[in-house]
């Protein structure tokens, strides 16, 4: 985590030198933007970036990846950037709201909710009904934090009460979690399960219980380079869903 | 001719660079926490502390904190005896590795505590088997790991007590017919009582503050794992309002364990 919040920061530091130069020869497609995108789309924005900068010579894509609440606050306190990436609604909105965004959010991929078990399924969890069985290790997000948010949604949508061993404070400390066998199951976002690898596995919510969590993206209002956010923006939206889709993500 | 022991009342002769430099390092430190102090919502700060979240989390740092302290000095006085006053082979190494969450990141201490103590831990496995006991997610959990992080302070505060006494007091006891026992509890342990007390407070600001560890092993649950600093860190993401009241109580406390310390700790006069 330091590791990548240093890289961010060097990312930043390099785009706002970078991006200084690069102003008055924005109308050509070209120059450096910094990208400030969700965790949960580190690995398939990364594929994304190098792709993108391979079809546009002379484009760099600069990411800084965190939570996208972290991020949000980072912006709002004048952290300087071209795109924002979030993992959910209410964020993006609030940085509209602030009038931080320039023109409107486009909802580029969704993500859904399933239940992390480790690899075989040993406790034989087929539902979300299971998850209220006695002496059943489950972790949840906290009500905080989307995931947690969403699960408790989706609970109650099934009439399932679950009273998880704890709330974790992100989504990947619950994935780890069952990885690791402490816990039994939990619920997660589809992506984080396939990112997980081979130690868990998913077991599907029937999409009448599933709720879908969407991903804005939008250029910010002190980029410095309109076009280049813009063309990436566009870029993620056509040339990059099959990488996403490849991580799990759904189709907007 | 010896020399006159030196007047430190008279201001020292520092060049003007070094005194800019000084402030600054001062600032770094005020700065943040003016910052605290400027944020705070003092109208609804008691409204907020009060508030049933506020006051669960501060319930379970004080129990949590306190009984951490208690083993650590269960445990802990001993080992530093034995540090102190045992030679035998491999002890620099195991002392090395006995402080080592001292300078170690919480959260692997938390991920080696799970490894350990956890249902498909070294210890965990066998501790549920016959005994039922499971640690991870619970208080007891949450106690073990303060324990792991807080009670190294302890052991290398009490260590350098015991070092720096005088052992003629313990000799005479022991001459005068004392047993070991006796000499231990009637003489070593109120000569070194000033760094028993300085390492159980150390040891306790420790455990209150404590974050990675808990979080990693314990998780997060209120009333049961959800530590103050827990709560703040959940609270930054919904009331950063309530976030700033709990970060200044445990920053209150802090400045109060090191002002109370400072003659100990700080070395001041």
């Amino acid at each position: 985590m330091p590791s990548s919040v240093a890289a961010g920061l060097i990312a930043v530091l390099l785009a706002a030198g970078q991006g200084a130069c690069a102003a008055p020869t924005s109308s050509t497609i070209g120059g450096s933007i910094t990208v400030f995108a969700a965790s949960s789309l580190t690995h398939a924005f990364t594929r994304i970036g190098a792709n993108f900068a391979a079809a546009h010579p002379g484009a760099m894509v600069h990411f800084t990846f965190a939570g996208s609440s972290t991020l949000a606050a980072q912006i709002e306190q004048g952290a300087i950037g071209d795109v924002f990436a979030s993992a959910d609604q209410p964020t993006m909105q609030k940085l509209v709201d602030a009038g931080l965004v320039s023109g409107s959010p486009s909802t580029f991929a969704r993500n859904r909710l399933q239940i992390v078990v480790a690899a075989g399924n040993p406790k034989h969890i087929g539902g979300l009904a299971d998850l209220s069985r006695a002496g059943l290790v489950v972790l949840l997000c906290a009500p905080a934090v989307p995931c947690g948010r969403y699960a408790s949604q989706a609970l109650r949508t099934a009439g399932v009460t679950v009273t998880p061993a704890s709330q974790e404070t992100d989504v990947k400390a619950v994935v780890s979690k069952v990885a690791l066998q402490e816990a039994d199951a939990g619920i997660v976002y589809v992506t984080d399960v396939k990112d997980a690898g081979a130690a868990v596995q998913g077991v599907d919510i029937p999409v009448r219980f599933n709720v879908t969590a969407d991903y804005p993206m939008a250029v910010l209002k002190d980029s410095q380079d309109v076009a280049l956010a813009r063309a990436f923006i566009s870029y993620v939206l056509a040339d990059g869903q099959h990488i996403l889709a490849r991580d799990g993500f759904a189709a907007p | 001719m010896a020399l006159p022991p030196p007047d430190r009342r008279r201001p020292a002769a520092a060049p003007v660079p070094f005194v800019i430099l000084a402030g600054a390092g001062a600032t770094f430190f005020l700065l943040p926490l003016l910052g605290l102090l400027v944020r705070t919502p003092w109208g609804s700060a008691w409204a907020l502390l009060t508030s049933s979240e506020a006051l669960t989390a501060l319930r379970l740092s004080l129990i949590a904190s306190l009984s951490a302290t208690a083993i650590a000095l269960l445990l802990g006085v001993p080992l530093a005896w034995v540090y102190a006053r045992v030679t035998f082979p491999g002890r620099a190494i195991l002392r090395a590795l006995t402080v080592l969450p001292m300078v170690l990141p919480p959260v692997v201490g938390g991920v080696a505590l799970l490894l350990a103590f956890g249902r498909r831990g070294l210890l965990g496995g066998w501790l549920a088997d016959v005994f039922g006991i499971h640690l991870p997610f619970t208080t007891a959990g949450a106690i073990l790991a303060e324990t792991f992080v807080a009670m190294p302070f302890l052991v290398v505060t009490v260590e350098a007590g015991l070092r720096s006494m005088d052992t003629r007091f313990e000799d005479a006891a022991r001459t005068l017919g004392a047993r070991r026992w006796t000499v231990l509890w009637r003489v070593t342990l109120p000569l070194v009582r000033p760094s028993l007390v300085a390492g159980a407070v150390l040891c306790w600001a420790r455990a209150l503050g404590e974050f990675g560890a808990t979080i990693t092993f314990a998780g997060n649950f209120p009333g049961r794992t959800q530590t103050m600093p827990l709560a703040v860190y959940l609270a930054l993401e919904t009331s950063p309002q309530s976030a700033i009241v709990l970060s200044l109580i445990l920053l209150l406390v802090s400045l109060a364990v090191l002002v109370g310390l400072r003659d100990r700790w700080l070395g001041a006069s």
